[in-house]
């Protein structure tokens, strides 16, 4: 199947490229000194004792964690928006695509096979980098999260989401301006996020309406939030004291939005990439 | 099954305010290598495009192998090299055609046969292992060609196929097309060497504006060659010049010398007795083979700048 050439293609391009292995490197460095951070963390929190002293360490460890894992987040957005960056436009600049089109391959099979190919590899990087965090957590404070499974699927829509962006991107813009465009729509989510929770927090209604508006728009924060509150304790939670809980969580209805939003994305790459000159 | 490999009609294209190509309107034959030849920027390489489904026609309509433009069945009996052939530079060249050969849906085992086999022709295998970055543009391009014709097609797009070769790759480049042309297989050629185009090509199109300006034959053993007779006599009156019609194109008239554009040598004689018998003194008549190059720069027209 052409589309499975593709997907393998991509998947071999990946794994040899200069750029993977920086950000497994860069990964490998942040997993190195968070388990080095976390190994003091606990062994300061050890010393004190009683239900208040254990509360507080169930508190700091499950905020750790959560940390840890909001920094793998940042590098997965990176890796989901550098990896697929100038797949598509940089081949059709070059040419590369040239003897690839001219085969008996659709232009959908050449999209959404690139597509999943890079997806696999950023999920790929995603559950190694937080699955080293949750290790650490549970070899050094054994502890774990819950909902894991539910808030790595949350990350992985993420993923989903800045790789369709990225690839749309790719089919009618320049490598430059994609890129430029993928981070300026990742950082706008995640101011219009942090104003949501401010809103959400002094109870002002306008302000909290923006950060869902800037959800519907670009959905990346969304699903981190949705993630950060899954892994935090029930009471933790609905405390609503975190850093990563003082918004309100994002509903179901969201996660619809976020596959809605991804299979227009893939429409409109495919769609650009159909009646593009190569 | 249409005779023609390739027919165009009207075919069009236009890029906002610029118009690439204007009508091109030209019928390939099965079996036959076809050079096609103009200047840069006569819209060649866009034409090539878009009788291969990579760029979409603004107008017009044609046929590739009896099957509308753009139809992807029809892709898979089409090779193709690229102008500027590009590359993952991280494949190496055994690794690109076996993905090549994925596209085509080629059984594994067969795949990897006529990869091993093409990689042999063009003189590779000693590379075929090694990433595409390390290679020189003359390997790149010999890489390109195996790709190409990696599908076994019946039809076969070469743009500027020897650019970037040395001798010896030229003469592999000359020699695979005459095989290719033994097999059967269409070969359609955009060149800029026109000694390689003589040599290996059976007809030739100009195009000049994005629009095809003289189609002929470039048939061995002398069939169909074109000669240019010039012919020097003093007192030749009107009616003996317009005479000299019957014998060839006419393309220069002016003083004692008129030059002719012949079909044949075999006519020299009897333009010599044409003239002499009109009552004109014959100081000089020669007949010269006009080279592809002698034709180009006739056909282009003097007030083209180089491009």
């Amino acid at each position: 199947m052409r589309f499975l050439a593709i997907v393998r293609f991509t998947l071999e391009e990946a794994a040899r490229r200069r750029v993977l292995l920086a950000m497994l490197l860069c990964g490998g460095a942040f997993l190195v000194l968070y388990a080095v951070g976390f190994h003091f963390l606990v062994r300061d929190l050890a010393g004190e004792k009683g239900a208040m002293a254990t509360l507080t360490r169930q508190f700091v460890v499950n905020m750790f964690t959560i940390a840890g894992l909001f920094a793998v987040n940042f590098l997965m957005v990176m890796s989901a928006v550098l990896l697929p960056v100038d797949t598509l436009s940089g081949e059709i600049t070059t040419g590369v695509l040239q003897t690839v089109a001219a085969r008996p391959v659709a232009r959908a099979e050449i999209v959404l096979g690139k597509w999943l190919g890079h997806l696999l590899v950023v999920w790929g990087y995603l559950l190694a980098l937080a699955s080293g965090v949750l290790a650490i957590a549970w070899f050094t404070a054994h502890r774990a999260p819950p909902h894991v499974p539910a808030a790595f699927a949350c990350l992985a829509l993420e993923a989903a989401v800045l790789v369709s962006l990225s690839i749309a991107g790719g089919a009618r813009l320049s490598t430059v301006t994609n890129g430029v465009l993928a981070f300026g729509l990742f950082g706008f989510a995640f101011l219009g996020g942090w104003v949501e929770q401010i809103g959400s927090f002094v109870n002002n209604d306008a302000t909290r309406n923006i950060g869902t508006v800037t959800s519907l728009i670009m959905p990346t924060d969304a699903m981190w939030h949705l993630a950060a509150h899954l892994l935090q304790p029930p009471f933790l939670a609905q405390m609503r004291m975190s850093p990563f809980s003082m918004g309100p969580v994002p509903s179901a209805a969201m996660v619809v939005w976020a596959v809605l939003w991804i299979v227009a994305a893939l429409a409109s790459a495919v769609r650009g990439f159909r009646r593009r000159p190569l | 099954m249409t005779n023609a490999a390739i027919e165009t009609r009207s075919l069009r294209k236009r890029y906002g305010e610029k118009l690439a190509v204007e009508d091109l309107s030209l019928t390939v034959r099965r079996g036959e290598v076809f050079g096609f030849l103009g200047p840069n920027g006569a819209g060649k390489t866009t034409s090539l495009k878009m009788l291969l489904g990579l760029v979409e026609p603004t107008g017009g309509a044609g046929t590739l192998l009896g099957a509308p433009l753009g139809d992807r069945a029809t892709r898979a009996k089409v090779g193709f090299l690229p102008e500027h052939f590009r590359f993952p530079e991280w494949t190496s060249a055994r690794e690109l055609l076996r993905f090549h050969g994925r596209l085509l849906e080629l059984p594994d085992t067969i795949a990897r046969e006529r990869a091993e086999r093409l990689l042999g022709t063009v003189d590779l295998l000693d590379a075929a292992h090694r990433p595409l970055r390390g290679y020189s543009k003359g390997m790149l391009q010999r890489t390109g060609l195996a790709l190409a014709l990696l599908g076994e097609p019946e039809l076969v797009f070469l743009d500027e196929p020897t650019s970037g070769l040395d001798p010896l790759g030229r003469r592999l480049v000359r020699d695979l097309i005459r095989a290719e042309r033994d097999k059967g297989t269409t070969v359609f050629l955009n060149s800029h060497l026109l000694g390689e185009v003589e040599a290996t090509c059976d007809r030739v199109a100009f195009v000049k504006g994005g629009r095809v300006v003289r189609e002929r034959a470039l048939a061995a053993e002398g069939e169909g060659v074109e000669f240019e007779a010039v012919l020097r006599a003093s007192g030749l009156d009107a009616d003996a010049r317009a005479g000299l019609e019957r014998f060839g194109r006419v393309l220069h008239d002016e003083g004692d010398e008129v030059r002719l554009s012949l079909a044949s040598e075999s006519a020299l004689p009897e333009i010599a007795r044409w003239v002499v018998e009109r009552g004109a003194s014959l100081r000089h008549l020669s007949a010269d083979h006009v080279s592809l190059e002698d034709e180009f720069l006739e056909v282009m027209g003097a007030d083209h700048r180089p491009g």
